[in-house]
């Protein structure tokens, strides 16, 4: 039979029609019998120790109102991630405001809610942390003997040497704020649980195996005497990596202490008051260039601010570090980085995972250095491009194809980025408003870090069902992306048979294997190949048994799976990941092979600068990217639109106000993410290389597009406005005070 | 009408059956619609107003129905995701957002269906940015509105073929 392609064509999203319907559930639409609402009580002050709990107000019934606090945890009070630093209820000493201390449960959630407001929590507070400043010089020590979680040093080459000879050296000051990764649907779970049955939870998350170990901490079951199963999840971007474990523990607490269900769903308030935001930032560099405008010498200095426990800071740090270098070639670098403690909500993971931070800083900084050696930015980057065969600053050799100039010349013809340079050069210097055009280019590693997938060895599964059906079994969970699409195009490709065939098992840690978290690029990349070597294992197990032949057709293979499953149970295949031979990390050293493969990309925007209300519009945005074989087009395109939309709003839009640690701007009527009226057309245009580690040539491109866009925007204000702006989100305010200090 | 624990009965359609609620008047139409009938099609995304995940027609208006005391639902007609398709035939603007990509995650989607179908009702030949301005109130955080848009285009397109 010919072979027919699914991969790479735009096949209907899997579960579109209950989505468009109204008919897909969330965790907020489930109802289950006798089931109560939970609340958390949180911390008023940043950090101090808890004095007195007082159950205020006579009107209500607290004796019917299920209570947990630290001294009912039944295992150990801590959310385990990497570190067990994080308390699920702070037992007599919180760290940073909101911290959960009590949990209150009922069927009545009015009631509920007014009992929430009775709690009253007496605090005696001692001195906090609120900056990367005051956290580095240790003006108090809140975490650990230093306040720093983690710290990277990257070396190559002898970057002590390059200063005495460099024609210029360069040095500039880059930071970026936190960011709320606002998924429409707010964090929430349902729990039962009870010493017979253990405990289950349902919720809205990424990463099942994660909860699943976190739950086996807290309570003293057996490994399987615990189940976690991911329901229909509305968006995710990071904030329902970890932050799943800390709710549904709390979730689980109320219903083993009540016997009964329980459900907790945050409103948008506390959702964006408690939960993670991205990392804020601030990086230094220096560099030694020549006056052929060749980098000689790059030091990096790159901090982030963790907030008051360790969670996923250093794996963030550690992308962040990995990619402060970017996609040039030079001989020396050193990056030096620390993840820093204060006394705000724990920041997290989001979209791009410390990669956004970095680059914005060395996208910044090296129109800088064009502007020092008199050249165009993107002759600098021209003259610096890495190669085929050259190496990253952490010496990974790199192999595969990439041509980064031949990205940029297309994003340069598709903008008219030189016609447009030139005139809005000329056309700035008599008009109101203010014209710019400006690019990025970077990469962005798909995978986890180093040893990582290592570590993970992630397993995945393909079962045939009862009707002769392939089924996918893996913890991966479809939050938007395409999870559920792409497997099952992956599925149908390998083993030729048709797209709407296939299924896919809800992520059920009770069902299926743990395929990793839903994080990091890997989904389709790793965690797609291994879904096509175990549908490929199915294929072989079928031949050998003697039910398929080779050149089989739809029909004979439902046919053999149906014979196998009557007379022996149950065909499962499985497969598990394997680091290639060639892929070498050293973690001492952080030297070696990043990651398995590297997107690769050129954004380019186009902006206008209101000369009345200081606002900047970006008019037009081209993203070029190249990601490997493109699995699905319409998916692909939708993850660098909205990656590109949600970096706009990084850039321009999203402002998390502080007051000492709190964010106090938790509401969508006052943080601002863009709407239909805000979003230029994002144009994006795919190169493709296919590449020797993911299924049919793809790699990663979730996190991509949050990469590339800050530094674009601010390249193109630059060009604008002939201003320097280098803090991102950049506000109207902040563009009002720069343009009228230029002009004082 | 008064029943004396506070709650008042009040006839409305929803998705062309009628209702007979029994309700406290002040009790949001987001609640009734979803905890009462079970219509959970509606989401709740910041129950102020601000993000559309809860939108619902409301004679023929597109209404957050987060902020709508469902006192005031006395003799409408209310329209949810759930009254959009016919039986199994998909609504055009359903159909188009599955086939271009205008549902990701699916939260924003009904709520953004039925503003782009309150759109196309008001106007079934918009232009790019009276698209733009009729899915203003509709947030979306995962496509980036792109897709959304090209099935709006599209929509209207095949409801003219």
């Amino acid at each position: 039979m010919k072979p027919q392609h699914t991969v790479g064509t735009p096949v209907p999203r899997k579960e579109g029609r209950e989505k468009v319907t109204g008919q897909a559930r969330y965790i907020d639409d489930l109802h289950f019998p006798d089931m109560l609402y939970g609340v958390t009580v949180r911390s008023p002050a940043p950090r101090g120790r808890i004095r007195q709990i007082v159950f205020e107000s006579d009107t209500i019934p607290w004796d019917d109102i299920v209570i947990v606090t630290a001294k009912d945890i039944p295992g150990e009070n801590a959310v385990a991630l990497i570190l067990m630093d994080q308390p699920y209820l702070a037992a007599d000493f919180v760290n940073h405001p909101e911290e959960p201390i009590v949990l209150l449960a009922h069927h009545d959630k009015y009631l509920l809610e007014e009992a929430r407001r009775s709690v009253r929590i007496h605090v005696d507070p001692a001195p906090a942390l609120f900056s990367i400043e005051d956290s580095l010089s240790r003006k108090e020590v809140i975490w650990g003997s230093d306040n720093i979680f983690k710290s990277f040093h990257v070396e190559k080459g002898d970057v002590d040497k390059v200063w005495p000879n460099a024609d210029f050296i360069v040095e500039g000051e880059y930071s970026t704020g936190a960011q709320e990764q606002l998924y429409i649907e707010n964090n929430g779970v349902i729990a039962i649980a009870n010493a017979d049955d253990g405990v289950t939870v349902w919720g809205s998350m990424q990463c099942p195996y994660y909860v699943h170990k976190a739950l086996t901490k807290l309570f003293p079951l057996p490994e399987e005497k615990i189940r976690v199963i991911q329901v229909e999840t509305g968006g995710g971007f990071g904030g329902k990596e970890e932050y799943p474990s800390m709710i549904a523990g709390h979730a689980a607490l109320l219903a083993w202490k009540a016997g009964r269900p329980v459900k907790i769903v945050y409103d948008r308030a506390e959702d964006m008051v408690a939960t993670t935001k991205r990392h804020p930032s601030s990086t230094r560099h220096r560099t030694a260039v020549s006056r052929e405008g060749k980098l000689l010498g790059m030091e990096i200095d790159f901090v982030i601010d963790g907030g008051a426990y360790a969670t996923l800071s250093s794996v963030v740090l550690s992308r962040g570090t990995i990619h402060a270098a970017g996609p040039y070639s030079c001989p020396n670098v050193r990056i030096k980085s620390k993840a820093v403690a204060t006394n705000s909500p724990p920041h997290g993971a989001f979209r791009g995972f410390g990669a956004p931070q970095s680059i914005f800083a060395l996208e910044r900084h090296l129109n800088k250095v064009a502007k020092t050696v008199g050249l165009t930015p993107e002759e600098l980057r021209r003259r610096n491009f890495i190669r085929q065969g050259e190496t990253t600053a952490t010496a990974q050799l790199i192999r595969e194809k990439v041509d980064m100039q031949a990205l940029m010349e297309r994003a340069f013809e598709l903008t008219n980025y030189y016609e447009k340079r030139e005139r809005f050069g000329v056309e700035n210097r008599t008009s109101k408003n203010k014209k710019g055009i400006g690019f990025a280019s970077f990469m962005h590693g798909a995978g986890f870090t180093g040893s990582g997938e290592q570590y993970l060895q992630s397993v995945v599964g393909v079962e045939a069902t009862a009707q002769g059906r392939v089924r996918v079994l893996a913890a991966s969970t479809e939050i938007g992306q395409g999870t559920n699409t792409i497997f099952a195009q992956i599925v149908a490709e390998a083993l030729n048979l048709d797209y709407e065939t296939i299924e896919i098992a809800r992520p059920d840690t009770g069902n299926v294997p743990n395929s990793g978290p839903t994080v990091a690029s890997r989904t389709v990349m790793i965690v797609g190949k291994l879904v096509e070597s175990a549908a490929l294992g199915l294929k072989q197990t079928l031949i050998q048994s003697g039910f398929l032949r080779e050149g089989y057709s739809k029909s004979d293979f439902q046919e053999a799976c149906l014979n196998y499953v009557e007379k022996h149970g149950a065909l499962k295949s499985f497969s598990q990941y394997k680091q290639p031979e060639n892929i070498r990390w050293d973690d001492e050293k952080y030297q070696g092979d990043a990651y398995g493969a590297y997107a690769w990309a050129v954004y380019v925007a186009e902006v206008t600068i209101d000369a009345v209300t200081y606002e900047a519009h970006v008019d037009d945005f081209v993203a070029v990217q190249e990601v490997g074989h493109v699995m699905h087009p319409v998916l692909a395109a939708g993850q660098i639109e909205g990656g590109v939309a949600q970096a706009i709003g990084f850039t321009l839009f999203e402002n998390v106000v502080w007051r000492d640690g709190r964010m106090v701007n938790n509401q969508m009527t006052n943080y601002i993410i863009p709407t239909a009226a805000d979003i230029p057309l994002i144009r994006v245009f795919f190169a493709e290389t296919p590449s020797t580690m993911g299924p049919s040539g793809a790699k990663g491109i979730g996190e991509l597009p949050m990469d590339g866009a800050a530094p674009a925007i601010l390249n193109a204000i630059e060009h604008a406005l002939g201003l320097s702006i280098n803090r991102v989100p950049l506000m109207p305010e902040a563009m009002m005070q720069a343009m009228e200090g230029e002009r004082v | 009408m008064s029943e004396g624990d506070g709650k008042i009965v009040l006839s409305c359609s929803v998705n062309g059956e009628p209702q007979l609620l029994n309700v406290y008047p002040m009790a949001r139409l987001l609640d009734v619609l979803r905890e009462e009938l079970r219509f959970t099609g509606t989401k709740e995304g910041c129950g102020e107003g601000e993000c559309g995940a809860c939108s619902v027609l409301i004679d023929g208006l597109l209404v957050n129905s987060c902020l709508v005391p469902v006192l005031q639902m006395a003799g409408a007609e209310i329209r949810t995701i759930e009254g959009v398709a016919n039986g199994e035939q998909l609504h055009a603007v359903q159909q188009a957002f599955i086939e271009y990509g205008g549902a990701q995650c699916g939260i924003c989607t009904p709520g953004m269906v039925l503003a782009a179908i309150n759109l196309l009702d008001r106007n079934p030949n918009p232009d790019e940015s009276e698209i733009r301005e009729g899915l203003a109130g509709n947030l979306c955080r995962c496509t980036g509105y792109i897709k959304i848009f090209e099935a709006v285009v599209r929509a209207c397109q095949n409801s003219k073929a």
